[in-house]
């Protein structure tokens, strides 16, 4: 056994070696640095998209169903599914009628336009169909006004409720209720303002939309829209079941035979986790790779200079030996100096780190956490530990005899 | 029932394509407190066989026994603490750690042999004070004189209370008159019952030992009283040396 007295003699002979050798183990740990600060960043990066594309996700629902043409992220071929018929309106309704276990349905179309208002003009402005229970459907809060109404959306009146951003550039001072804004020429009257939403992870502001009733796209802005129908289901763990109740309906309404495939996608908030699962992991593998190959090669530069270090103490083995150190004791003693290197590189690279997760954050979300710097830390003395076993395990096995002659 | 037992004990390496007999068979008895210098001219395998008694080496044929163990079938770790706690090593060049002060020094072998801090630190300074250096214990070596290093290395030797203390040219790297203190710091240890065994190549310093053994060519050629006991017993009690001119 290896007694508390030796381990502290242990840690106290690394720090004096060190301490020796300040600018030499200052420099060999650069390699080390390096390979922490590219732990370090990965981490934030990943952690911080993670964290964004939670928030993100939210706004989707995770009791909400989309029934659309095609599924969000799919294999299928895209010259035999691009010829699906579109939703209609009567499908939506239909729809909501038949299906007993969704609690609201909602019918949406959108697309990007132009909305002008006295002469100030917003281009790329998402443009939303929808009825008046897709403010239960997508779960919005309304900040100023109202949503529209059941007759409103029947009567494909010219209202329209305006997303926070495009409120505050057209109506910086002032209400904008009761004004008139135009889409593609087209009068529409402010009846509401949406809650601030924040940018979805992609970068989307979603503040920037027009919201106006489903029933003014046809003929507003095209002649067949491609619907799209939301269903919040009551039961959220009976998702599933829902969905299949779906599948059934759409396929009874559009009169697919038995057979053959949904000519539709019922989508869900899932199929954009398991999207980004799959490229949070691609990420996190390219980046575990690149960060390996810089910890590589400042691990190469610790065995180097603890191979030094083990030929410039040769005659310190020796006497510790001839006093009356075991191998494992001189094993501990170089391993535990490699790995304080590689600790003090780790702090070195964490601190470097920092700063520069506060820049990238201005651009991308970025966030260090503790588990993150914890492991950063483990990965370095983990680096530490590999790269000094060999030249500690020639110090362990020097012959006491031949280490004593040593000068 | 001696202390070391040796029969027989060969020790053979290789070099390239030749192999080189350090030690022929040399067979010995060194009984507890005798105070023995080893002799012989560069080349005799003095060297050789001071790093096995001190278990640094193991032989290649022979018996070694050192407490009654049987030492030749030690391993590394075996003999790691068979010279943590058997023996204390003193040497030409003192080989003390050059970053370390004296106390931490002479604290070196506790620390391997996991004794507790307080009782450790109260053990060196003793021994330290021992050796009469009570005032230069967070000196480090290079700022005391080579009499003084090694007198600490003396401290270190005796701390951990071995029952060998082995010395190999211990005034090599001393002026006379330093020597001559060493020597004497030695002359009182052997008084005190400590068995002291110093290879040498020096006769003035040979003289101070009880016993004699001369090494040549890997054998013993000669292993004799000190020329100082072969006196009559009536000269003194045959125990205590008579002083030396």
């Amino acid at each position: 056994m290896i007694t508390t007295s030796e381990l502290r003699e242990t840690f106290l002979i690394a720090v004096a070696a060190l301490r020796a050798n300040v600018l030499r183990s200052g420099l060999t740990t650069l390699g080390v640095v390096i390979g922490i600060v590219t732990v370090t960043l990965m981490g934030t990066a990943i952690n911080g998209l993670n964290n964004a594309f939670q928030k993100s996700i939210a706004t989707l629902g995770s009791d909400t169903l989309f029934i659309q043409r095609f599924a969000w992220f799919s294999n299928d071929d895209w010259r035999v599914v691009r010829n699906r018929r579109p939703m209609t309106m009567q499908n939506a309704r239909d729809v909501e009628r038949m299906a007993t276990l969704a609690a609201a349905v909602s019918v949406e179309s959108n697309f990007g336009g132009t909305v002008t208002y006295d002469k100030k003009k917003a281009r790329g402005v998402w443009i939303m169909g929808n009825t008046d229970r897709s403010i239960d459907v997508r779960g919005l809060s309304i900040a100023k006004g109202r949503w529209f109404s059941p007759a409103e959306i029947s009567s494909a009146r010219n209202v329209c409720v305006l997303g926070n951003y495009l409120a505050e550039r057209f109506f910086p001072n002032q209400s904008p209720l009761g004004h008139r804004v135009k889409v593609n020429e087209i009068q529409y009257e402010v009846v509401g303002v949406i809650d601030k939403m924040g940018t979805f992870f992609t970068g989307f502001n979603m503040d920037n939309q027009i919201v106006i009733p489903v029933t003014r796209f046809e003929g507003d802005f095209q002649e067949r829209p491609d619907y799209q129908i939301i269903v919040k289901v009551k039961d959220v763990t009976r998702l599933d079941d829902a969905e299949e109740e779906l599948r059934g309906i759409m396929r009874k309404l559009r009169r697919i035979e038995p057979g053959l495939p949904d000519d539709f996608a019922i989508n869900r908030q899932e199929a954009f986790l398991n999207f980004f699962r799959a490229v949070g992991g691609t990420i996190a593998a390219v980046g575990l790779f690149i960060t390996s190959l810089s910890l590589f090669v400042g691990g190469i530069g610790i065995m180097n200079i603890m191979f030094v270090s083990v030929a410039e103490r040769t005659k310190e083995i020796g006497i510790r030996k001839a006093i009356g150190a075991k191998r494992r004791s001189i094993l501990l003693q170089f391993l535990v100096e490699a790995a304080l290197i590689t600790l003090f590189a780790g702090i070195l690279g964490i601190l470097v780190a920092w700063p520069l997760t506060l820049v990238i954050n201005r651009f991308m979300a970025a966030q260090m956490s503790w588990w993150l710097v914890a492991i950063a830390l483990l990965v370095s003395v983990m680096t530490g530990v590999i790269a000094g076993f060999i030249p500690a395990w020639r110090a362990s096995n020097l012959d006491p005899v031949e280490a004593l002659r040593a000068e | 029932m001696s202390l070391i037992r040796i029969r027989n004990l060969c020790r053979r390496y290789v070099m390239g394509s030749e192999v080189v007999h350090a030690l022929r068979g040399v067979s010995l008895d060194i009984g507890k407190g005798e105070y023995v210098a080893i002799m012989g001219p560069s080349g005799s395998g003095k060297s050789t066989l001071m790093n096995l008694l001190g278990c640094l080496d193991t032989p290649s044929e022979g018996e070694f026994l050192l407490n009654d163990k049987n030492v030749a079938t030690l391993n590394d770790n075996q003999l790691a603490e068979i010279r943590n706690r058997e023996i204390g090593f003193v040497f030409q060049s003192f080989n003390l750690l050059p970053r370390s002060d004296a106390l931490h020094n002479v604290e070196l072998p506790l620390i391997y042999s996991g004794v507790a801090k307080g009782e450790r630190r109260e053990m060196a300074r003793s021994a330290l004070a021992h050796v009469g250096l009570e005032n230069r214990m967070h000196h480090r070596p290079n700022e005391l004189s080579g009499g003084q290093r090694q007198r600490v290395a003396i401290a270190r030797a005796l701390v951990n209370n071995p029952s060998i203390v082995l010395a190999d040219e211990p005034t090599g790297n001393l002026d006379s008159r330093t020597g001559e203190e060493i020597l004497a710091l030695f002359d009182q240890l052997s008084r005190k019952g400590n068995t002291i065994i110093v290879v040498t190549h020096e006769e003035e310093v040979a003289l101070h030992a009880r016993r004699v053994i001369r090494l040549r060519d890997g054998l013993i050629a000669v292993d004799e009283l000190n020329i100082r006991y072969r006196t009559p017993p009536t000269v003194g009690d045959g125990i205590s040396p008579p002083p030396i001119a």
